[in-house]
């Protein structure tokens, strides 16, 4: 199971949370404009890395806040969580709440 | 029956009176199983007690921490919002739970709901929002909203010597004094149930906030976790 670190309760069971899918993903500013297969892309496709990949989580069973954290797909490392809305952290300046797995 | 019961019309508000006439007719989740939980609770010095504590008042209050509505709220109640996650404020009957960092569950005694509820719109009245709706022509800075959750959950109280080590076998968080204590509260699961877990005082007790319709199996669980505790007694 994950040890998943909620930026406001702290480390909490995986079962605690739900999973978000891909984080930044941007809404379309003009969504009218865009083609089917646009919008199907929009909707639809997902990276899919084999790597650090950015995912929102909610704290279902604690303090229900969304929030992002950098997961590695192959060894499930949390390399970091911050609050939603934040850009994704880059490797070398990661934030102070970062999970040391 | 009916005759009392009035559709709500904002012009002229319900009284309270005909709600406090029916309250002979209301019924809590456990409310039948009180004799049970006297009879499982295991005295001793290893003991575990259970018991319901029925109809608390439970009023969810959300509002930016950082506003002049939060401080004002902080006032009427006595004691300001707790700031850092899981923490509890007391003041008089009245706790004070952190539920998010917005977001506050003021738990009060039975009957105290709507005392609470007007005190506090009237602390939010400027703010914009479901508690102060039209009461500021200033454009929304933030909103706030205080409501009624009374009916939401019932409550478990778990004392005893032995309480912490009833919890642990359904609850992964380290509950162990130097984590957690007098004060303290969280929002987790026991037994795959989401409580709010309050800790009253240091013998342990606690209380288990739980949502009516899992508080039966919850209930049962603690029973039976509580079983082996009696053995060392006998």
């Amino acid at each position: 199971m994950l040890l998943i670190a909620c930026p406001w309760c702290g480390e909490r069971d995986e079962t605690e949370f739900h999973y978000g899918g891909q984080a930044h993903v941007a809404y379309p500013a003009d969504p009218e404009a865009l083609t089917d297969v646009e919008w199907g892309a929009y909707l639809f496709v997902r990276d899919n890395p084999k790597g650090d990949f950015a995912e929102r989580w909610v704290h279902t069973a604690g303090c229900r806040r969304w929030f992002n954290v950098v997961r590695h797909t192959v060894t499930h490392d949390i390399s970091a969580v911050y609050p939603a809305g934040q850009p994704r952290p880059s490797q070398e300046s990661r934030p102070q709440n970062e999970v040391t797995a | 029956m009916t005759a009392d019961v009035r559709v709500d019309d904002p012009a002229h508000p319900a009284p309270l009176a005909p709600l406090a006439r029916l309250a002979h007719l209301r019924r809590s989740p456990l409310g039948h199983r009180a004799e049970e939980f006297e009879a499982r609770s295991v005295p001793g010095p290893h003991g575990v007690r259970l018991r319901e504590v029925p109809y608390l008042a439970q009023l969810n209050l959300r509002v930016d921490p950082a506003s002049p509505a939060a401080a004002r709220a902080g006032r009427v109640l006595g004691t300001p919002l707790p700031a850092r996650a899981g923490r509890v404020a007391v003041t008089g009957g009245v706790r004070v739970l952190w539920l998010g960092p917005d977001e506050w569950l003021v738990v009060g005694p039975d009957g105290a709901a709507p005392a609470i509820e007007r005190s506090l719109r009237q602390a939010l009245d400027d703010e914009p929002g479901p508690a102060g709706a039209g009461a500021s022509a200033v454009p929304p800075a933030s909103v706030a909203s205080v409501v009624d959750v009374s009916a939401n959950r019932t409550t478990l109280e778990l004392s005893g010597p032995s309480a912490r080590s009833v919890l642990e076998q359904g609850c992964s968080l380290d509950l162990h004094p130097r984590a957690f204590g007098p004060g303290k509260c969280v929002q987790t699961t026991v037994s795959k149930v989401q409580v709010v877990l309050d800790q009253l005082d240091a013998e342990p007790s606690y209380r288990l906030l739980v949502r009516g319709s899992f508080a039966q199996y919850l209930a049962d669980w603690l029973l039976d976790a509580m079983e082996e505790y009696r053995r060392g007694d006998a």
